[in-house]
């Protein structure tokens, strides 16, 4: 892939009535890169989209397009296809006609119109659509309309706004790798906005989180999931037990008064910091021979694994195992040197990361996305 | 069945009933009966008298229409891109004269338009008369004064759906048409102004419709010269002509015309909304 930068925003800030909406935002985007815009609802993703499309010109700070800055081009005159959150189909218009509207308005001749809309519309699963009033469509078909009405006319860039939110499972992941080979095959710029994480992980080749307006941290989805930057992304990528350590030596941090080995280095010596373990890196072994020991409180079924949730002298762990332990056994655990991630503490320490509320939590992270393997259950609706 | 919902719609179904459906009875029954009470299709053929009004009425009532609209249209748009404050403003400005008595209005009218009105005594000042060797301008008692009358009292009830449409359309679509590469233009053609059609549709509606049937304005500002349907009516129950009958057939076959019309334009509209709008 090549890597010349395409879109530029440089510290740019947004403000509603007086309310910093995007704080000194950052952001390089590379040609033909998948680049997704991750973080909770809120956070400034959808603004940040539309500074790139045009509808929103930042209170300072710069755009720049193709080495251009592009501050005060409108939206029609932009290499930019947007699809937007709500849709915004028009009603007045039937399926085809919808997506045929940037077609007509660029006069392509009516032959390749009918030719590029068939073709869409058989990509994004709707032939036999094309006459179709919109208010007829459902929610996913509508949000699939609203795809292909962008990605006919060939952008340089496409701006997706939650594209799949509307769809079912097993369409959202069709639908995703649709996405992700279209997006190769034609050599378009992605710019993806998802509050799924999972979704994130497993399309981009950038992932920027976001949250109050900042980004938390940029890098690849193996980056970010394996090393995050502060306990905010940990806690928003996948699960994560966030604990208080200090670190004694490059590579020995202490944890509950008792020392692991570990891979991360360069910290100041005693220095506190946040420990990442995954729930998937940790080893259940006999309570005699367990680095730590703890008493499971609670325990739950998840198809490939099970959620144990394990009391480790007050602090309750969040550990996926496919060992069956029975509520209040005592148990031991273990963790590699490399299933330990340490942080420098930051404005988010001590505010995620402990599974004493673990069903709450549960539930919320099921609104947003989909469990590991869990293809099959398809009870998202 | 008899559910609580069709207990409460009894009283407008009553009301339905004496109000408008009785009375559309009885007109037909009018139309079709002479005065003597016997079936007969007399009042019909003997309307072939007033073919003249009838063309009149009509290519008035569509000529001020079309003003309506041409005068309606810009404004509610403009309206309803504006901010709140001057749309507020605007709004009070377009129903205050409404609040006026609508024969007030017109005799208004008639002494601005008078031979001796406010207006040849403008033109008499500036020496405009003078210039063109007359001793006034003819103004009232024309076709254009009764127009002007129609356009002066329907502009609102054109002005106000067209604008209620407009300002509640969905910003979010003016962006993505902008996004596809629409220009100012382009969004007004192929998205606002095709979505406001339902607003252009019942102003029409709401204007052609008494415009058709007016009576006051016609013989206020046309002088007896411009007789329209309205008059023609009001002669046949009131006036020396007294024929109820043939008042009533006219008022059928006027009702007919107008509900084809408004049919035909509602059946164009609904297309044109589906349609390629090009
Ligand atoms: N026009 C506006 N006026 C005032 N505040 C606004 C406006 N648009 C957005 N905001 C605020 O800016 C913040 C960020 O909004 P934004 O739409 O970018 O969030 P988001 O990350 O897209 O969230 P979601 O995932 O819910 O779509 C929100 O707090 C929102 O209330
Ligand atoms: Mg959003």
């Amino acid at each position: 892939m090549s890597k010349k930068e395409l879109i530029r925003l440089s510290d740019c800030v947004v403000k509603f009535d007086d309310e910093i909406i995007l704080d000194h935002l950052n952001l390089y985007i590379n040609d033909k890169e998948f680049l997704t815009l991750l973080g909770p609802s809120g956070c400034g993703k959808t603004t940040t989209l539309r500074i790139i499309g045009g509808f929103l010109t930042p209170n300072s700070g710069d755009v720049f397009f193709d080495g251009g800055r592009i501050n005060d081009v409108p939206p029609h005159k932009r290499q930019v296809n947007t699809v937007f959150q709500k849709y915004a189909l028009f009603p007045h218009l039937n399926v085809f006609e919808n997506v045929a509207f940037g077609l007509r308005i660029a006069k392509v001749s009516g032959d390749e119109v009918r030719r590029r809309v068939t073709e869409m519309l058989e990509l994004v699963n709707l032939k036999g659509f094309e006459k179709r009033p919109i208010s007829s469509l459902s929610g996913g078909q509508q949000q699939r309309v609203a795809i292909a009405r962008a990605l006919v006319n060939r952008p340089k860039v496409l701006l997706l706004d939650e594209p799949l939110g509307a769809l079912d499972m097993r369409l959202r992941k069709d639908m995703q790798s649709e996405l992700k080979r279209i997006q190769q095959e034609m050599g378009i710029t992605f710019v993806y906005v998802t509050h799924d994480q999972e979704e994130a992980l497993a399309m981009s080749d950038t992932v920027v989180v976001m949250d109050g307006g900042r980004i938390q941290q940029i890098g690849t989805p193996e980056d970010i999931y394996n090393e995050p930057k502060n306990a905010f992304v940990a806690d928003f990528i996948g699960e994560s037990n966030i604990l208080d350590g200090v670190m004694r030596a490059d590579g020995v941090v202490e944890i509950f008064n008792r020392r692991f080995q570990c891979l991360d280095g360069g910290f100041a010596p005693d220095e506190p910091v946040d420990v990442v373990i995954r729930p998937e890196d940790v080893d259940i072994v006999s309570e005699d021979q367990g680095q730590l020991k703890g008493t499971v409180t609670q325990v739950t079924f998840k198809g490939v694994h099970y959620d144990t949730i394990v009391d480790f002298y007050g602090f309750k762990w969040l550990i996926q195992t496919t060992d069956y332990c029975p509520v209040d056994s005592r148990i031991g655990i273990k963790i590699d040197p490399d299933g330990i991630h340490v942080m420098k503490k930051s404005a988010y320490s001590g505010m995620f990361g402990d599974y004493s509320s673990y069903s709450e939590e549960y539930d919320e992270i099921g609104d947003a996305g989909v469990e590991p393997g869990g293809e099959d259950s398809g009870d998202e609706e | 069945m008899r559910n609580k919902s069709s207990r409460f719609a009894i009283p407008y179904v009553v009301w339905m009933a004496l109000f408008v459906v009785a009375p559309i009875l009885l007109m037909v029954v009018y139309a079709f009966t002479s005065a003597e009470g016997g079936f007969t299709l007399e009042s019909f053929a003997s309307m072939g008298l007033y073919l003249d009004v009838f063309t009149r009425s009509f290519k008035l009532a569509l000529i001020a229409t079309a003003i309506c609209l041409l005068i309606g249209y810009p404004m509610a748009y403009l309206m309803a891109r504006e901010g709140r404050r001057f749309q507020r403003l605007a709004m009070a400005l377009i129903m205050l004269p409404m609040w006026m008595n609508f024969l007030l209005r017109t005799y208004a009218w008639m002494s601005i338009l008078e031979n001796n009105g406010l207006l040849n005594q403008l033109f008499r000042a500036v020496g405009l008369l003078r210039l063109l060797g007359v001793d006034h301008l003819e103004l009232i008692r024309t076709q254009g004064a009764v127009v002007l009358g129609m356009v002066y009292n329907y502009l609102p009830f054109m002005i106000l759906p067209i604008y209620s449409v407009i300002v509640k359309l969905d910003a979010s679509l003016l962006e993505a048409a902008r996004d596809l590469g629409a220009s100012s233009l382009g969004v007004f053609r192929k998205v606002i102004f095709p979505l406001s059609l339902p607003g252009v549709l019942s102003g029409v509606t709401m204007v052609f419709v008494p415009s058709v049937s007016t009576f006051a304005i016609s013989r206020l500002l046309g002088g007896g010269k411009q007789m329209m349907l309205g008059d023609l009516i009001e002669q046949q129950f009131l006036g020396g002509a007294y024929d109820p009958n043939l008042g009533a057939a006219i008022a059928l076959v006027m009702m007919v015309i107008v509900v084809v019309c408004m049919a035909v334009m509602t059946h164009f509209g609904e297309g044109e909304e589906q349609a390629v709008v090009l």
